[in-house]
């Protein structure tokens, strides 16, 4: 069973860790990748690609 | 009056389903929404080819940034996935998931209600696994480019959201439909007959963005707790339970979708849900 120190220490790893993950994946053109799928009919998500 | 977890529940439901498709007139023509909220995620999943559709779907924007050339890995949406998970876990499903909503307004159609078999569960790790993980990136054409598998052969979300809406408005499109269709409308028929004889059908076999929270529902700060000294094992709070989790045994149950049925129905407030942790200790 995993403590309340142990959870609140691998809440705050994950957060640091997912801003950062955040920060960088947007800095290196990954959010550019996102609104360029999104913005155009997904063929495949439609069940014709 | 006392809103209880349900009433509250319920709302916030339909207010995340607006926001997350609030771009109705879209409807009219068959477009979709091309402005620059669609670089972030929802955190529920909602088809971003559905007209309404305001934010990227996280799965399919998962699958978009490791299936292409640039990249082999996402760290941006896995970032978001990351912080929804730990700050909601599977509390995502139970109050902001649009197509969670869907799923609960179908069940509510009268008939037999069915138990779901534990083996079914482990389905939507596959599904993650498989379709969103490795095929994107082991599949690719000769540029480089992977497909998002999952989007294409199983999400009954797009199907239903996206494909049936786009289709009506473009003969173009409705040109174009094969057996790939076919076996995705089969899907969407499959999962709208589980949800009428199975809560959350979808959430519980075939979703993964359902395994992923689910996984972080062990650290989520949004949690679920049962005070030790307050629990007379009296077993309701099992018996209300429709994703069929014991909160008393397992309060970080990957299946628990956090939706506080639990909390409403025990009768000496033994179970708690928030952010903040008021009960105490919690049963081993």
């Amino acid at each position: 069973m995993v403590n309340n120190k142990t959870k609140l220490l691998i809440r705050t790893a994950g957060l640091i860790t997912a801003c950062a993950f955040i920060i960088y994946g947007f800095t290196r053109g990954e959010a550019g990748v996102v609104l360029n799928k999104a913005v155009n009919i997904c063929l495949e998500c439609i069940g014709l690609g | 009056m006392k809103i209880n977890h349900a009433v509250r529940r319920k709302l916030l439901q339909f207010i995340a389903f607006g926001c997350s498709n609030a771009h109705l007139l879209n409807f009219k023509g068959g477009r979709i929404y091309t402005g620059k909220w669609k670089q972030f995620c929802n955190p529920g999943l909602n088809c971003y080819s559905c007209p309404a559709a305001g934010f990227a779907c996280p799965i399919g924007a998962l699958q978009a940034v490791n299936g292409s050339m640039q990249f082999s890995f996402s760290f941006y949406v896995t970032g978001m996935l990351l912080a929804f998970g730990i700050l909601l876990g599977r509390a995502v499903c139970g109050w902001l998931c649009p197509f969670g909503l869907l799923q609960e307004l179908i069940h509510k159609i009268p008939s037999p209600k069915r138990h779901l078999k534990k083996g079914f569960l482990y389905i939507k790790y596959v599904m993650l696994v498989v379709f969103v993980l490795i095929l994107p990136v082991a599949v690719t054409d000769y540029m480089g480019t992977g497909k998002p598998a999952f989007c294409q052969y199983i999400c009954p979300a797009g199907t239903l959201e996206g494909g049936l809406f786009l289709l009506a408005a473009h003969e173009s499109l409705r040109n174009a439909v094969g057996a790939l269709f076919s076996l995705k409308m089969a899907v969407l028929i499959v999962t709208l007959i589980g949800c009428i004889f199975f809560y959350r059908f979808f959430c519980r076999v075939l979703c993964p963005l359902g395994a992923i929270y689910g996984l972080c529902n062990k650290i989520s700060i949004f949690h679920l707790e049962v005070d030790s000294h307050k629990c007379i094992g009296c077993g309701k709070c099992k018996e209300i339970c429709k994703m069929e989790v014991d909160p008393v045994k397992a309060p970080d149950s990957a299946e628990c979708i956090r939706c506080g049925a639990c909390a409403d129905a025990c009768p000496t407030k033994a179970v708690c849900l928030g952010f903040s942790t008021k009960c105490g200790k919690t049963l081993p």
